[in-house]
Order: structure tokens, then C-alpha cells, then sequence
């Protein structure tokens, strides 16, 4: 896990330097946003619709992160310095699935915030630890599949139409899940306590995904 | 060829290839290669371009598998037992495997982290190479033979027994070749590997030569054995 | 002889049997739905196809898990042969999945049907297996990918089956239950007859288009090796195993 924390900590210098991918996440989330007032036409939304419009909104900017997450390694020769490396190739997952999720943590932070202020939607306040923990299983979602949906994109010709292409279809379990969940803390009479099932739905799933990836990630990265 | 006797683990080869074959797709890229590489030893491979030498360098780095025929590095067979021998050889290939927004300091305290090196060794090579001054720049803005410095100070930080050469010298005026040649050089004192555009200086520093031409060994033996005619033919 | 053509005049023949057989059963023999009448009949052709595909797909990932752990090429001609003939399968089924909503429920579409949604979202990820070969070019490279990504998949089904069918809120009165509780004796027969010989249709249609592959495959070798590397001009680019 050494070498996991390695690569994590110089995706996180080199994200830190080039601003390249969460500020151009934020931004995203911020139009869209503006973006659904006017396609919806509405002042503020609440309930499903509110969920639905914020998983959207979070799965365009998880996109925008998994198309970007192994272009250095490509571009920079990045893979082979670490396959010439003797360590576990699966510390390459768990670097790479760690830096999304801490890249959707960090875009979260700025987009609820935001969601709140532009969208309105009730009881926000009220619900936000119960927010916070689907929001923290769904971005497990998106780390895991959308790591391994870029480790097989980065490896194809058209990388960027590949990866969302595999990828959306894969999260669909994840984003019924976290929309249902979500709905109902964003409704007037929300009571703020999260929907067991979903959670437990986001939870399995998340382990599942986690199970597999961890189990196939060598044979994406050998030759 | 006489094949050293194995009841010794010191006199086993370095690198012994028995009818190396690795195909793509429907093309043969090696076909059948066969030969052994002594410790201390300088194999020089020759040949055109496409001819297969940048492939046969990855398949020794453990970076592709052998389709056909056997591979042995440090006596452990590829790929089944390459996990074991891979912090034991440095490629040196045409790319530098460096992140050009990261200080070339920082790069190569990566991969000393992913080598288990001890960060000491880092600056002691910076200082070796010569590039302790521009270490704080990002590679970005180094010109390019200061990026090959950096390249090389990145193949031998792990002090690997066996080192792969694609082409070392590109890039380097003669005052860095100089500074790089305790390092890749004969006077390194590991086996090499190397390839080489100029024919003439990979055989100057070659105890064994590998001829490529479409794949298949057109020669393999010392380099006094090759006759300037099928040199000519290689790179006709 | 390729491992493919044993037993493959045998296939078609009980193929074409049994499929006769069911066409039978469904028209002649099965009685007419009291509701919906004759459109009901739609049934007997598009769960057996659903089942088959589903089970296709599946199958599709336990030979990429075969190719991943041996190498064999066979295993992963097996994986894109499967999921291919599943992805026919299934578009056929979901057509006939959407006229017999029609008859049942009014419209082309429903969403209250889990089963149906769930089948949609399937279908669009493995519309999605293709073009990811195509663009690897990598022979090698591209079966492993395929591999990994039909393992995925196949474990995606009957996940997905789940996540649809617990985020359908209202239970409409499903028509149909797949444990084959509801139908009648007659019914039965006739369905479970129609869903052998789809499975069987697959068999065969699996087995005539590995055989297809293969002997362009072995006659390519053929050539090059009669006539050298040359004569014999390269593929280009192909999704499919080579």
C-alpha cells in the first residue's frame, strides 16, 4: 500500500500544480446547473426532481475526471515506469480510484454549496449528514467503475468517447440508487434520515464493483 | 553455443533466450531468437527500423511476454517469475518516463519510492549527472539533454544488474556523455544491453553482437565475426 | 477437424425439430388468452428470447473468465460469439417485448414492466461491447479487454435485474410469472418447448459462426505459410477475434 500511497501523493502534486481537472469539474457542475433552471424553467426544485438534477449534474462532472485520470500515464510514459516497478500492479487501482474520489469529495464541496444557493431545494440543511453519506457511497461508485472504465478507455483509440460509452451503463445501478436515495431528503417534510434501502443498495453494489476491479485490474495493465 | 555449465548460480547467464518467438497480430515481430548474455557481458542488438530491437528490449524489461520459446533472466523464467527479477533491470527507452510538470528532484524520488530506494541515492545521482542545479525546475522546462540526463539518473537509481539500452546516447553533447559513462557504460560493470543507430560504436563496446533483420538473428557471435557485408544488408 | 463441427448436422436437425415443434404447440395446440387473445402469443417468443439472451450474456463472461485464466484463443472466439449472437437475441426480444406491451398495456413503452427496463439497459451495455473491440487495435490486447469487460458485464445482469426491480414502486399485475407459476398445464408446455428450441437456435447459430471464423482463419494461416507473409494482405482493423 506504500506504493499506492506514492502514486496518490504525486497525482495529487501534479493535480495541485496544473488546477487541470477538479476546477473545470466545479465549473461544470455550476453551469449545469444554471443550465437545468432554464431547460426546467423553474425557481427552485424539490423531491425526485432535485435528486434527479443533482446525480445528473455530479455524474457529467465524474465524466469530465475518469476521461482525465490516466492521460498522464499514457502521455508520459507513466505506465511503464510503473510495470518496470516491482511492486503490486493493483496499487495502481486503488492510487487512481483514490484520487477520483477525493477529486468528487472535493467537487462536492463546492457543488452543494452551490446546488443549495441556485436550485433552492427544501429541508437541504436539514439533511445534509444523511446527503453526505449517499453522496460519499456514490462517489465509491464513480472512483471504482469509473477507474477501471478509464484504464480500459486510456488504451483505445477514441479514449474519450470509450470511457463514458462503457461507463454510464455501469453506473446506472449506482445513479438509481443514489437519486431514490437522495429524493426524499430534499422533500418539504424531509425527516432527514437516510432510505436504508438505497444505502444499502449504493453499499453492495460499491463492494461488488470493488471485488471485481480489484480482481481484473492486472489484466488491464500487463501485456 | 556453448551454454556455461548451471551448477553454479554465478555462472548461470544473465539473460538466456531460447527460440524467443512474439508475434503481432498476424505478424512475427521475433522470431526464434536464441542466445545468452554473461554476467558483465554487452550485447549490442543491430538493425533496421521495425526490425524488432525496441521489442525485444521490452520483453527483457518484463514489460511484454514471450509468445513462443523461452526467456530467462537471472535464471527465473518470464513471465511466470518476472514479478522476482524486475527491480533487477532498468530500461533506458525512447521515452523518459517522466512527468514533465514535476520538478525532475521530484520524479525521480517517485520512482525511488516505487523501488524501495533510499532518497539519499537521488541527490547522489542528481550530483553524478550533473543536474543539481535545474533539480527544482519542472522537466518541462529542461532542454533535452538535460531531460536524457535525468532519464538515465532515473534507469540506474535502483543500481539494476542488468541494464536495458535503447539508444543512450541521443541527445547527449560529449561533456554529458562523458558524465553518463560510469553509469551505462562499460565501466558500470553490469550487463547491457544496448542498441544503437551507429553501428560502428555499438560494436566498439559489444562482447556479443544480434543481428535482426525481419524478425530472425541474421547473425549472433562476437562482433569480429560480423562481416561488413551483412552489416551493409541490415540497414540496406 | 475444428472442435466445432462435432455434433453440429446433429444440432441443426433437432434445431429445426424442435423449433417446429414449438411453432406447433404455440399456434395449434396452447389455448387463446381470454384478455389479450391472439397477440398474447407474442409471449411465447419474446420471454424465451429474453431468457436465452440473458443467459447468453452470462455465458458471454464465463468464457472471458476461461480465456483470461488459459489464454486460448477459443475461449475468447467463444466470449464474442456468444455475447454476439445474445445481442440479436436480445434486440429481436425486446422488439417483441414492446409489441406485446403494446397489447398488453396500450403503449410501445412502459416503465412499470422492471423486467423490460432492466432487459433495455443490458442490451445498451453490451451495444457498447463492439465498439470497444474496434478500437483496440492490438489483436492480443483486444481479446483481453473484450475478456475483462465481459466478465464485468455478465455479472452486471442479474444486478442490474435487481436494482431496476427494487426502484419500481407501484407492482402492477405482472402478466407473467417466470417461475412459471401462473400458466396453465397447456401453456406451459408450449412455452417451455419454444424456450428449448431458442436455446438450441443459439447453440447452432453460435456454432456455425465460430466455425465461420475459424476456417477464414485457418485458411488465412494456410496461405501465409504456403505463400509467404505477403501474398496474404493484413486485416486491418476488425472487432472481431482473429
Amino acid at each position: 500500500m506504500r506504493t499506492a500511497a506514492a502514486i496518490l501523493r504525486k497525482d495529487l502534486v501534479l493535480e495541485l500544480r496544473t488546477l487541470e481537472t477538479v476546477p473545470s469539474m466545479a465549473l461544470l457542475s455550476v453551469v449545469t446547473f444554471v443550465i437545468f433552471h432554464f431547460a426546467l424553467n423553474r425557481n427552485s426544485l424539490s423531491g425526485q426532481v432535485a435528486a434527479g438534477v443533482f446525480t445528473v449534474t455530479l455524474l457529467f462532472a465524474a465524466l469530465l475526471a475518469v476521461n482525465r485520470l490516466f492521460v498522464a500515464e499514457r502521455e508520459q510514459g507513466g505506465f511503464d515506469a510503473f510495470l518496470l516497478a516491482p511492486v503490486d500492479r493493483t496499487a495502481m487501482l486503488v492510487a487512481k480510484a483514490s484520487a477520483l474520489l477525493i477529486f468528487m469529495m472535493v467537487l462536492e464541496v463546492i457543488a452543494v454549496p452551490a446546488f443549495a444557493l441556485l436550485l433552492a431545494p427544501p429541508r437541504i440543511g436539514h439533511s445534509l449528514p444523511a446527503l453526505m453519506l449517499i453522496l460519499l457511497l456514490a462517489d465509491i461508485a464513480f472512483a471504482v467503475i469509473g477507474t477501471f472504465v478509464s484504464a480500459i478507455a486510456i488504451n483505445t483509440r477514441a479514449r474519450d468517447l470509450i470511457g463514458p460509452m462503457i461507463g454510464l451503463p455501469l453506473l446506472l445501478p449506482a445513479l438509481i440508487a443514489t437519486a431514490r436515495g437522495i429524493g426524499p431528503l430534499l422533500s418539504p417534510h424531509a425527516t432527514g434520515s437516510p432510505p436504508a434501502k438505497w444505502l444499502a443498495v449504493l453499499a453492495l453494489y460499491d463492494l461488488l464493483n470493488a471485488l471485481l476491479a480489484y480482481g481484473l485490474f492486472d489484466f488491464l495493465v500487463e501485456d | 553455443m556453448e551454454i556455461p555449465s548451471a551448477t553454479q548460480a554465478t555462472d548461470a547467464p544473465v539473460v538466456r533466450l531460447d527460440g524467443l518467438t512474439r508475434h503481432f497480430g498476424e505478424r512475427t515481430v521475433l522470431r526464434g531468437i536464441t542466445l545468452d548474455v554473461t554476467a558483465g557481458q554487452t550485447l549490442a542488438v543491430l538493425g533496421r527500423n521495425g526490425a524488432g530491437k525496441s521489442t525485444l528490449l521490452r520483453i527483457l524489461a518484463t514489460l511484454l511476454r514471450p509468445h513462443e520459446g523461452a526467456v530467462k533472466l537471472f535464471g527465473e523464467p518470464l513471465p511466470r517469475e518476472g514479478w522476482k527479477v524486475r527491480g533487477r533491470v532498468g530500461l533506458l527507452g525512447h521515452e523518459p518516463l517522466l512527468y514533465r510538470d514535476l520538478t525532475g528532484r521530484e520524479n525521480l524520488v517517485y520512482h525511488a519510492r516505487l523501488h524501495r530506494v533510499v532518497p539519499g541515492r537521488v541527490d547522489e545521482l542528481l550530483d553524478t549527472v550533473g543536474m543539481r542545479e535545474r533539480a527544482e525546475d519542472p522537466v518541462r522546462s529542461l532542454s533535452r539533454g538535460m531531460v536524457q540526463r535525468l532519464t538515465i539518473a532515473r534507469a540506474v537509481l535502483h543500481a539494476p544488474e542488468l541494464l536495458l539500452l535503447d539508444e543512450p546516447r541521443s541527445n547527449l553533447d560529449p561533456a554529458a556523455g562523458e558524465l553518463v559513462e560510469p553509469l551505462i557504460g562499460r565501466a558500470a560493470g553490469v550487463t547491457r544491453v544496448l542498441t544503437s543507430h551507429d553501428p560502428q560504436a555499438a560494436l566498439a563496446e559489444a562482447d556479443l553482437v544480434l543481428a535482426l533483420a525481419g524478425g530472425r538473428a541474421a547473425y549472433v557471435g562476437p562482433p569480429s565475426g560480423l562481416d561488413s557485408d551483412t552489416l551493409r544488408g541490415l540497414y540496406a | 477437424m475444428s472442435t466445432h463441427v462435432r455434433h453440429l448436422r446433429g444440432l441443426t436437425i433437432a434445431t429445426a425439430a424442435t423449433m417446429t415443434a414449438a411453432l406447433a404447440l404455440v399456434f395449434f395446440y396452447a389455448p387463446l388468452d381470454a384478455e389479450q387473445g391472439f397477440v398474447q402469443k407474442i409471449f411465447y417468443l419474446h420471454v424465451p428470447l429474453a431468457i436465452v439472451s440473458l443467459v447468453g450474456y452470462c455465458l458471454g463472461g464465463v468464457f472471458g473468465i476461461a480465456y483470461l485464466r488459459t489464454g486460448k484463443r477459443v475461449w475468447d472466439m467463444r466470449s464474442y460469439c456468444a455475447i454476439h449472437m445474445s445481442l440479436i437475441f436480445s434486440v429481436a426480444g425486446i422488439i417483441a417485448g414492446s409489441i406485446w406491451a403494446k397489447a398488453s398495456w396500450g403503449h410501445w413503452w412502459v416503465w412499470s414492466e422492471p423486467t423490460l427496463v432492466s432487459y433495455l439497459i443490458v442490451i445498451l451495455l453490451f451495444c457498447t461491447y463492439q465498439p470497444l473491440r474496434f478500437s483496440i487495435e492490438d489483436p492480443e490486447r483486444q481479446a483481453r479487454y473484450a475478456a475483462v469487460f465481459a466478465v464485468v458485464c455478465g455479472a452486471f445482469v442479474p444486478v442490474n435485474f435487481i436494482v431496476v426491480r427494487l426502484s419500481v414502486e407501484y407492482v402492477h399485475p405482472r402478466v407473467l410469472n417466470l417461475e412459471g407459476g401462473n400458466l396453465p398445464g397447456s401453456m406451459k408446455l408450449a412455452f417451455y418447448t419454444s424456450l428449448l428450441a431458442f436455446g438450441l437456435l443459439f447453440a447452432t447459430l453460435m456454432k456455425y459462426e465460430m466455425l465461420a471464423k475459424e476456417t477464414r482463419i485457418e485458411t488465412r494461416r494456410l496461405r501465409r505459410s504456403l505463400l509467404g507473409d505477403d501474398a496474404v494482405r493484413p486485416f486491418g482493423r476488425t472487432a472481431a477475434p482473429s
